[in-house]
C-alpha cells in the first residue's frame, strides 16, 4: 500500500506542503460535506412542509402522541454532547490528551443515551400501531391520512438517528487516534472536522424537535 | 390554417395549431440562421486559418477581447429568447383558458385504454367523437398511473393523473380522424394505448349520439361483437390469431379447459367470459398477470352478449 | 526520436494490488476509465438492441416487457454509470492535480473510496438486470414505479450509492482547487478545464443529495408504503417529479460543463491561439451552475403544475441558455486568426461546436411553453438530449481522450484510423438522431415499443444510423487498444500545449513533476510563446 501516513506532529501528508494547508483542506472538506447533508435533509423538510400545508389539523392532532418530555430530554442531551465535543477539541488545542479522551468518551455516552431514548419512543409507537405507511393501524388520530405524519416522523428521525450512529463511529475513531497520539496541539484537524459534523447532527435535531414535537 | 403540413409538422387540425406552428417555424428559421452563423464560422475560419507547412511557428495574435462583439452576441440572443418566451407564453395562456361554452367530455385513462363519457350520456372507448368547430373541454383523470393525453395534429397534450383532474381543451377545424397517443410511460401496453379523435359535422354528431347509445342496430351479434372487440380495446391485450399478448388469445379458447393462476381449473363457457369481463381478477389464467381492468359500466348487457357470441365463433 | 521515460506512474509499482490499493490520482483516473468504458459498452449494446427492435413496428426481436426494461437500463446505465462520472472521474482525476502543479488531490484515500463506491453502486444497479430488470424509464415516475413488480429497489439503491461517489469526487475537487494551486497560480491563471471541473463540482455537491433523498423516499414507498407519492394514501405523484427533477436538471449540467472545459482546451491548443474571452467563459460556467438549479420545472410543463410556475420556469430556462451561447461564440472567435490543425482531438472539438449548437438550439424549442406542449415526451426530446449529451459531452470526452491519450500512456494512436472513426461516428450520429427530431415533431411519442406505420421509414433510417455509430466505435476501440502496445512514443508535448501537464514526461512520474512546474506563462499564452510539438 502506498505510504501516506507521513504526518506525525508537524508533518503534513506527502501531497501537502505545510501542515496548515492540510488543516485548512480538512476543514473546508468537512464544511462542504455538511452542505451536502443540509441538502439531503432539506428534501425531508420540504416533504414535511408540503404535507403539513395539505393536512394542517391532522399534523397537530397526530403530534400530540409524541412525548414532549422525552423529546426535550433528547434535545438537552444532544446540546450537551456538542458542548463536550467542543471541550474535547479545546483540550487538544491545549495539548491535553487525557482530557480530550475524557470528553470524547462523554460525547459518546451522551450520544448513546440519545439513541436509547429514541429506542423507547419508537418501541412505544410500534406497540400502539403508529407505524409508517401501510403498516399503520392506530385509530386515535383525527383527520385524513394520519399515517402520513408518522411516515414523515420515522423518515426524519430515522435518518437523523442513522447520522447519530455514524457520528458515534466517527467520534469513536477519533478516540482511537487520540489514544494512538495521532494528534497534537499543532495538528488536530480531523478532530475539529468530526466536531463540526457532530454540531450539524445536533443542529438538525434542533430543527426537527420543534417541527415535530412542539407544533400547535 | 395550415392544412398541407411540412416535413416537421403534420397538418394542424385545431384552432391553436396554427399559432403553435407559427412559433415553431419561427424557431426553425431562427435556429437555421444561428446554426448557419456557427457553421460558416467553423468552415471559413477552419479553411482560412488552417496551419500550412510554410507557416513560421511564431506566436499568434493576443487579442482576446472585443467588447462590441461580446455585447452583440450576448444581447441579441437575449432579445431573441425573450421574444420567444413572450410568444410561447401567450399561446400557452390561450391553451389554458377554456371557452365557457365548451362541451365537456370526461376522459378516463387507465392501463391501457381511454374511455370517454359525454354529457349527453353516451360513452366510448378509445374513440373520441366530437363535432367540428366547437370547443371541447376535456376533464381528465386516471384510474391507476400517470398517463398523458396527446393529439399531435391538434398540438395538445396534458398529463392524466390519478389523484386529481387535469383539464385541456381544443376546437377542431376540420373533419377527419386524428391519432390519440398516451404520452407518459405507463407499462407494458403504453404504446398500444392508441386511440383516435373522430371529428364529424354537427348534424352527424347529433345522429351519432342518438345511435351510439345503443349501437349494433342491424348487425348480427357476431358482427357486433367483432366490432366491439376493436372499439372497446379488447384487441390491445387479446389476439384472435393465437398469439399470447398481455392476455390469452381468444382463438380456439371457447369450450376448452383452462388452468388458473391459483391452480384451479375452469371450462371457458359463456359464464366464464361474462365473469371475466365484469370481474376480471376472479379467475385469472395461469401464466398471465392480473392486470385486466373491469368493464363494469363500460359495456351493457347487449354488448356483453355480442362479445360472447363473437368469442365463441373464433375457432 | 521520442522514447518512453524509464520510470513513470504506470510501471512504478506492479501487480493487481498496487492498482486496487493505489492512492495515485492518475491510477484512480485510469481505474475509473475502465469502469466508464465498460458502462458505455453495456449502455451501447442496450441502445443497439432498442434500435433494432424499433426497426419495424410491432415485435421484431423482443416483447414489450423486455423492451421497456432495455430502454430503462440504457438510460440508467448511460446516465449514472457512464456520463456523469465520465469526464470528472476519469479525465478530471488524471489531470486536475497536474494542471495546478500539485502532487495529488486533497483527499487521496477519499478518492480511492469514491471509486470503490462507484463499483459498488454499479454492482447493485446491474444486479437489477439479473433480479427482474427495471421497466420504469430512468426517471422512475410514481405511481408506476411504486407498483411495478420489477427490481426497482436494487436499481435505485445502486444509483443512491453512485451518488455518493459523485459527491465525494466533487468535494475532493473543490478543496483541491481552493487549497492546492501552485504558488502564484491565481484563479485567472487556471486552465478553463479546471474552472469547468470546479463549477461541475459545485453542482455535484449541492444537487446529488437531493437525488439521494428522492430515491430513498421511493425505496421507503415501495418497502413500507409510506404513501407520500401515492394518491390513494394522501400523497402526490407530481411531488415526486419535483423532487426528481430538482436534481436531474442540474445533473445535465454536471454532464456538459466538464465537456465545455475540454473544448476550451482543444480549440485553443489546435488553433494555437489565446482563448477569446477567458473570464466570460469562466464566469459563464458559474452562471450556468447557479441558474441550473432554478429551471427544473421545464420538464413538467404538461404535468398539471400551475401556469405561474410553468411561466417562471420557462423564462429562467431561456436565461440559462445564454451563457452557453456566449461560450460557442467565444470558441469560434478563438479560431479567428489562429493557426488551425485538424488533429483528431480538434475534429472532436469542431464537431462538438456543430452538434452542441443544434442540441442547444433545440433546447430553445423545448423551453417555449406552447411549443413544448406539442414536443414534450416525443422523440424531439430524445433527439435534443442525445445531441447535447452525446453530440456534446461524448464528443468532448472523446476529444479529451484523444488529446490526453499520449500523456496517459506515452504512446500515440494512428491518426488515419482515428480520423476514419471520427467521420463514421459523426455521420452515424446525425443519421440516428437528426431523424428523431422529425419523428418527434410529427408526433411519435417516447418509450414506445410499438408504433403506427407512418413512422416506420424514419425509425428504420435512425436504426441504420445506430449501426453506423457502432462501427465507428468498434474501430475506435481497436486502434486505441493497438496504440497501447504499438503506438509510437509521443514525447512530453505532442500537441505543443501550454498547460502544466505537458511539462512532464509522457507518461508522467507518480509524483507528477520531478521539479515543481514554474509559472512563467498563462495556460493560453500562444501570443507569447510557440511551444514545439514533440510529435510527429
Amino acid at each position: 500500500m502506498e505510504k501516506d501516513k507521513g504526518y506525525g506532529p508537524g508533518q503534513p501528508a506527502h501531497h501537502f506542503s505545510e501542515i496548515e494547508q492540510q488543516t485548512e483542506a480538512v476543514k473546508l472538506g468537512m464544511w462542504i460535506f455538511l452542505l451536502t447533508e443540509i441538502l439531503l435533509f432539506g428534501g425531508l423538510f420540504t416533504a414535511y412542509s408540503v404535507f403539513r400545508a395539505w393536512n394542517p389539523d391532522m399534523f397537530i392532532n397526530a403530534h400530540k402522541f409524541l412525548n414532549v418530555m422525552l423529546g426535550t430530554l433528547n434535545t438537552v442531551i444532544l446540546i450537551s454532547s456538542s458542548v463536550t465535543v467542543v471541550l474535547a477539541i479545546r483540550s487538544m488545542q491545549l495539548g491535553r490528551r487525557e482530557k480530550t479522551i475524557f470528553f470524547l468518551v462523554a460525547t459518546l455516552i451522551l450520544a448513546a443515551v440519545f439513541l436509547v431514548v429514541k429506542y423507547f419512543e419508537y418501541s412505544h409507537k410500534f406497540h400502539l400501531g403508529q407505524l409508517p405507511g401501510k403498516y399503520y393501524t392506530f385509530t386515535g388520530v383525527e383527520g385524513t391520512n394520519p399515517h402520513i405524519f408518522f411516515s414523515i416522523y420515522f423518515s426524519m428521525t430515522g435518518l437523523h438517528g442513522l447520522h447519530v450512529l455514524a457520528g458515534m463511529i466517527a467520534i469513536g475513531w477519533m478516540l482511537v487516534r487520540t489514544v494512538r497520539r495521532n494528534f497534537s496541539s499543532e495538528y488536530y484537524a480531523p478532530l475539529e472536522a468530526t466536531g463540526l459534523y457532530w454540531h450539524l447532527v445536533d443542529m438538525i435535531w434542533i430543527y426537527l424537535f420543534p417541527l415535530l414535537y412542539l407544533i400547535g | 390554417m395550415d392544412t398541407t403540413g411540412t416535413i416537421f409538422l403534420t397538418p394542424g387540425g385545431s384552432t391553436i395549431a396554427g399559432e403553435v406552428d407559427s412559433l415553431f417555424y419561427f424557431l426553425v428559421y431562427a435556429s437555421i440562421a444561428m446554426f448557419g452563423i456557427v457553421l460558416a464560422g467553423l468552415v471559413y475560419f477552419g479553411l482560412r486559418y488552417r496551419r500550412r507547412q510554410t507557416d513560421a511557428d511564431t506566436p499568434t495574435s493576443g487579442r482576446a477581447h472585443n467588447l462590441k462583439l461580446e455585447l452583440l452576441w450576448s444581447i441579441i440572443p437575449t432579445i431573441l429568447v425573450v421574444i420567444v418566451f413572450i410568444w410561447g407564453f401567450r399561446i400557452y395562456i390561450k391553451m389554458h383558458v377554456v371557452p365557457h361554452e365548451a362541451m365537456e367530455v370526461k376522459v378516463t385513462g387507465q392501463k391501457w385504454f381511454w374511455s370517454f363519457d359525454y354529457p349527453q350520456g353516451a360513452s366510448t372507448v378509445n374513440e373520441l367523437v366530437v363535432p367540428v368547430s366547437k370547443p371541447i373541454k376535456l376533464l381528465m383523470s386516471s384510474k391507476d398511473v400517470i398517463h398523458s393525453f396527446f393529439v399531435p395534429d391538434f398540438r395538445i397534450k396534458m398529463d392524466v393523473l390519478p389523484n386529481r383532474y387535469t383539464i385541456t381543451w381544443f376546437e377542431a377545424t376540420r373533419t377527419g380522424n386524428f391519432d390519440l397517443f398516451c404520452a407518459e410511460f405507463c407499462g407494458d401496453g403504453h404504446s398500444d394505448m392508441i386511440g383516435k379523435v373522430r371529428v364529424v359535422g354537427e348534424r352527424e354528431f347529433s345522429e351519432w349520439l342518438e345511435a351510439g347509445l345503443s349501437g349494433g342496430e342491424g348487425m348480427t351479434p357476431e358482427d357486433f361483437g367483432a366490432r366491439l372487440y376493436v372499439s372497446k380495446a379488447c384487441n390491445t391485450c387479446h389476439s384472435i390469431d393465437g398469439r399470447s399478448l398481455v392476455g390469452p388469445t381468444f382463438k380456439g379458447a371457447f369450450g376448452t379447459r383452462r388452468v388458473l393462476e391459483d391452480g384451479g381449473e375452469v371450462t371457458i363457457d359463456e359464464n366464464y367470459i361474462r365473469e371475466s369481463i365484469l370481474e376480471p381478477q376472479a379467475k385469472v389464467s395461469a401464466g398471465f398477470q392480473p392486470v385486466m381492468p373491469t368493464y363494469q359500466g363500460l359495456l351493457n348487457s347487449r354488448e356483453i352478449d355480442a362479445l360472447v357470441v363473437y368469442i365463441k365463433s373464433l375457432k | 526520436m521520442n522514447t518512453l521515460p524509464e520510470n513513470h506512474y504506470l510501471n512504478a509499482r506492479r501487480g493487481l494490488k498496487s492498482w486496487l490499493f493505489t492512492l495515485d490520482h492518475k491510477r484512480i483516473g485510469i481505474l475509473y476509465l475502465y469502469g466508464i468504458i465498460g458502462a458505455f459498452f453495456i449502455g451501447g449494446v442496450l441502445a443497439l438492441l432498442v434500435r433494432l427492435e424499433l426497426f419495424g413496428p410491432g415485435r421484431d426481436i423482443m416483447d414489450a416487457k423486455t423492451y421497456n426494461q432495455f430502454f430503462t437500463l440504457h438510460g440508467a446505465v448511460m446516465i449514472f454509470l457512464f456520463i456523469i462520472p465520465s469526464i470528472p472521474a476519469a479525465l478530471g482525476n488524471f489531470l486536475l492535480p497536474q494542471m495546478i502543479g500539485a502532487k495529488d488531490v486533497a483527499f487521496p484515500r477519499l478518492n480511492l473510496a469514491s471509486w470503490y463506491i462507484y463499483i459498488t453502486g454499479a454492482v447493485f444497479a446491474l444486479y437489477s438486470i439479473h433480479s427482474g430488470g427495471v421497466d420504469t424509464g430512468w426517471t422512475f415516475y410514481t405511481p408506476y414505479s411504486t407498483e411495478t413488480t420489477t427490481s426497482v429497489i436494487s436499481m435505485t439503491l445502486g444509483i443512491f450509492i453512485l451518488g455518493f461517489s459523485s459527491i465525494f469526487t466533487g468535494l475532493n475537487f473543490i478543496v483541491t482547487i481552493h487549497k492546492m494551486r501552485s504558488p502564484g497560480q491565481t484563479w485567472y491563471k487556471l486552465p478553463l478545464f479546471v474552472w469547468a471541473l470546479y463549477a461541475t463540482a459545485i453542482i455535484q455537491v449541492l444537487a446529488t443529495p437531493v437525488l439521494g433523498i428522492t430515491l430513498l423516499l421511493l425505496i421507503l414507498e415501495r418497502a413500507f408504503g409510506i404513501g407520500i407519492f401515492d394518491p390513494a394514501m394522501g400523497g402526490d405523484p407530481v411531488l415526486y417529479q419535483h423532487f426528481f427533477w430538482f436534481y436531474s436538471h442540474p445533473a445535465v449540467y454536471i454532464m456538459i460543463l466538464p465537456g465545455m472545459g475540454i473544448i476550451s482546451e482543444l480549440i485553443s491548443v489546435f488553433s494555437r491561439k489565446k482563448i477569446f474571452g477567458y473570464k466570460a467563459i469562466a464566469f459563464s460556467s458559474l452562471a450556468i451552475a447557479f441558474v441550473s438549479f432554478l429551471v427544473w420545472g421545464h420538464h413538467m410543463f404538461t404535468s398539471g403544475q400551475s401556469e405561474i410556475a410553468a411561466t417562471i420556469f420557462s423564462f429562467l430556462t431561456f436565461l440559462v441558455g445564454i451563457p452557453s451561447g456566449i461560450k460557442v461564440f467565444n470558441w469560434l472567435a478563438t479560431m479567428y486568426k489562429g493557426r488551425i490543425s485538424f488533429d483528431t482531438p480538434m475534429l472532436y472539438g469542431l464537431s462538438f461546436l456543430f452538434l452542441f449548437t443544434i442540441g442547444g438550439l433545440t433546447g430553445i424549442f423545448l423551453g417555449a411553453l406552447a411549443v413544448d406542449v406539442h414536443l414534450h415526451d416525443t422523440y424531439f426530446v430524445v433527439a435534443h438530449f442525445h445531441y447535447v449529451m452525446m453530440g456534446g459531452t461524448v464528443m468532448a470526452f472523446l476529444g479529451g481522450i484523444h488529446f490526453w491519450w499520449p500523456k496517459m500512456w506515452g504512446r500515440m494512436f494512428s491518426s488515419f484510423w482515428s480520423t476514419v472513426a471520427w467521420a463514421i461516428v459523426f455521420v452515424g450520429f446525425n443519421m440516428t438522431f437528426f431523424t428523431q427530431f422529425i419523428l418527434g415533431s410529427r408526433g411519435m411519442p417516447r418509450r414506445y415499443y410499438n408504433y403506427l406505420d407512418q413512422y416506420q421509414p424514419l425509425h428504420a433510417f435512425s436504426s441504420v444510423g445506430s449501426l453506423v455509430l457502432a462501427v465507428g466505435f468498434i474501430i475506435m476501440g481497436i486502434y486505441l487498444v493497438h496504440s497501447l502496445f504499438r503506438g509510437k512514443p509521443a514525447g512530453n508535448n505532442p500537441w505543443g500545449a501550454l498547460t502544466f501537464e505537458w511539462q512532464s514526461t509522457s507518461p508522467p512520474p507518480t509524483e507528477n513533476f520531478v521539479k515543481p512546474p514554474k509559472l512563467t506563462h498563462g495556460p493560453y499564452d500562444f501570443d507569447k510563446i510557440s511551444p514545439e510539438r514533440t510529435f510527429p
